[in-house]
């Protein structure tokens, strides 16, 4: 330790009482904790979280045992949304769809940001003429109709539900990059990123620290609409039979059998159909308050 | 007080004009500094004053190479900051800061107090991380800040307290010169006289050069050594503060001067003012010869063909650019 007084003094201070600041996330969260239908979305989605990926391990029923002899039965107290056409209890398969439907969703939104976030930085910090080459690479890309990118990706290698999560997290991110493109260029206007440059702090650390910390605001609220347009995607996919499958289960295959049988047993598409609304419901209504509680301006107080 | 850090010559900083979407033409330039020549001695403190849009913000910005020059040389400390890589430029920003206008945008708000002073530590220096604390609560107190401050945000301090923080945060660096860009023009008036004390004194306690650029010359007299006065892109008169001040040379100078209100009603009413007709003209398209004589009280017609140097007048160490020093000034 040095031996000033000074420093010795301010040491005390230091360590004596440091008062807590209250960061613009904690702000957030106190604003979004006042919005009740965003509260509603995520205490939905933290149930549902439970439900799908705890209660599989509890002794519920198999998703995969089939009963001939049953077939499809109305719900009742032992098959709480009934059974599908092979005797399999619906209420176990739509769990385990959601683990599935889920883990897609969030797992491709993760790829799509980490990939959108820096190629959007990047481009964005350093403008010119590398801006305007990834910039038209990202154009290029979005002019392709990616439903069928990923379906010939899906062909080409195996229908695994990990190469379903990258290719779909690869399409995904354009928008991300775009939209962290545009704040970046607006921040670096910024006198505070000016005076980072007169610090002479590295490019990496200013990009990393003091530019994607600035776009997170917008990025969360992004990624919260994101989850709903990918989960749509993969039950898109597994509607047409190159996403998940049989025995497992997602959202999406859920439908396509319940939608194919609607007319005799209408049940069998209902609760799929029921859960993966609300879900859908639930992140929009997140991504919604999320961006009102993050955005002082748009808020009401 | 005569070790030369600073060094400016015939600097120049120009900002192309393009039109047209792929096939750009270059249709001229906007000459935010046109051929400025300065020289500042350490522990000096210069006062940088003029209208806005005259380039003294980008004059202030390209001595710190935050925008690169277009022509002259900056030497500091026998450095020609103009020729380094933007590696050695990078080590080099360690004696040079600045601060900003707006305290409202020059501290990033995400960051707390800990986490800006820290980072600036330890941008040039290695510094164990248990020491960090002591040396940002040392620096809080040195601009007049409680250390228990440092786990704050930026937005829970008022206007004149982020400036603190953002001279700490220059501070941190332990540079020789800071180049302070209107610190005080966002600031309540109360608050202004804080700030600029606050910058005087630390500039004589740690011996450090400081740059002073305002539009206001009532801001600047009170702690500058030296006074530079600019009008589009050039310094028109530079001298000591005090004579600047009592006995300007310039036109130019002398209209700023009798435009800053005196703080009585009834020496104001009956001050003198001298009433510049017209707008400063384009920097993309500067007069010829003086670039003030269309706006001047005293110009003749040599004044549109013969571009005026700086040269002394009365005393050896005040000067000004006018061709007519000796016709509009008693000697």
């Amino acid at each position: 330790m040095p031996a000033v007084p000074e420093l010795e003094a301010a040491i005390e201070v230091a360590q004596k009482d440091i008062e807590a600041g209250t960061s613009l996330w904690r702000d957030a969260f106190h604003r979004l904790a006042k919005n009740k239908l965003a509260m509603a979305g995520a205490v939905f989605l933290a149930l549902l979280f439970l439900a799908c990926f705890v209660l599989p391990f509890c002794g519920i029923q198999s998703y995969e045992t089939t009963d001939m002899s049953l077939g499809p039965t109305l719900p009742s107290a032992k098959h709480w949304f009934g059974t599908d056409v092979l005797g399999r209890d619906l209420f176990s398969r739509v769990l385990f769809g959601g683990r599935i439907s889920l883990s897609v969703g969030i797992a491709a939104t993760v790829v799509s940001l980490i990939i959108g976030v820096l190629y959007g930085a990047i481009s964005g910090y350093f403008g010119g003429k590398l801006d305007m080459v990834m910039m038209r690479i990202v154009d290029i890309l979005y002019a392709l109709p990616y439903t069928i990118f990923v379906i010939l990706l899906m062909v080409l290698f195996n229908r695994s539900i990990l190469l379903l999560f990258l290719v779909i997290g690869a399409v995904e991110w354009l928008n991300m990059a775009r939209i962290v493109r545009g704040q970046v260029m607006a921040l670096r206007k910024q006198e505070f990123i000016e005076a980072a440059v007169a610090l002479g702090l590295r490019k990496r650390r200013i990009i990393l620290r003091h530019m994607i910390p600035n776009t997170l605001g917008i990025v969360v609220v992004y990624a919260t609409l994101t989850v709903p347009g990918i989960m749509l995607l993969e039950a898109f996919l597994s509607f047409l039979g190159f996403g998940v499958q049989p025995p497992m289960s997602s959202w999406g295959t859920l439908i396509d059998e319940g939608a194919k049988r609607m007319e005799e047993y209408p049940w069998l598409l209902l609760f799929p159909a029921l859960f993966f609304s609300a879900t859908l419901f639930s992140l929009n209504f997140l991504g919604d308050g999320l961006r009102d509680a993050l955005d002082v301006r748009a808020s009401k107080d | 007080m005569s070790e030369t850090i600073l060094q400016i010559e015939n600097l120049k900083t120009h900002f192309p004009v393009e039109r047209g979407f792929i096939f750009k033409r270059h249709i001229g330039d906007v000459k935010a500094v046109d051929g400025v020549s300065l020289s500042l001695q350490k522990g000096e403190i210069l006062g940088l004053v003029g209208e806005s849009g005259c380039g003294k913000s980008t004059l202030g910005r390209t001595i710190l190479q935050l925008i690169r020059p277009t022509d002259g040389t900056v030497i500091m400390e026998g450095r020609h900051l103009n020729q380094l890589s933007s590696g050695d430029l990078r080590e080099a920003r360690s004696s040079f800061q600045m601060i900003f206008q707006d305290p409202y945008a020059s501290l990033n708000p995400r960051m707390t107090v800990y986490d800006a002073l820290a980072e600036a530590i330890q941008a040039h220096r290695k510094i164990p991380a248990a020491e960090l604390p002591a040396l940002v609560g040392a620096l809080l107190e040195k601009v007049g800040l409680a250390a228990r401050f440092q786990r704050k945000y930026p937005h829970e301090f008022s206007g004149g307290q982020r400036q603190r923080i953002a001279i700490a945060r220059a501070l941190a660096v332990e540079p020789k010169l800071i180049i302070a860009d209107e610190p005080v023009s966002a600031l309540d008036v109360s608050i202004q006289a804080q700030i600029i004390n606050l910058l005087a004194k630390l500039s004589r306690e740690m011996g450090l050069t400081l740059i002073f650029i305002s539009h206001d010359l009532s801001v600047v007299k009170h702690i500058s050594d030296r006074i530079a006065v600019m009008y589009l892109g050039k310094i028109v008169e530079l001298g000591p503060a005090a004579q600047v001040i009592e006995k300007p040379l310039h036109p130019y100078t002398k209209a700023l001067i009798s435009a800053v209100p005196i703080p009585d009603p009834r020496r104001e009413a009956t001050r003198e003012r001298v009433l510049l007709p017209g707008d400063p003209p384009s920097p993309m398209n500067p007069p010829s010869g003086c670039p003030f004589h269309p706006r001047c009280l005293y110009a003749i017609p040599e004044c549109s063909k013969i571009v005026p140097k700086l040269e002394s007048f009365n005393a050896p160490n005040h000067e000004a650019s006018c061709i007519r020093l000796k016709d509009i000034n008693p000697s």
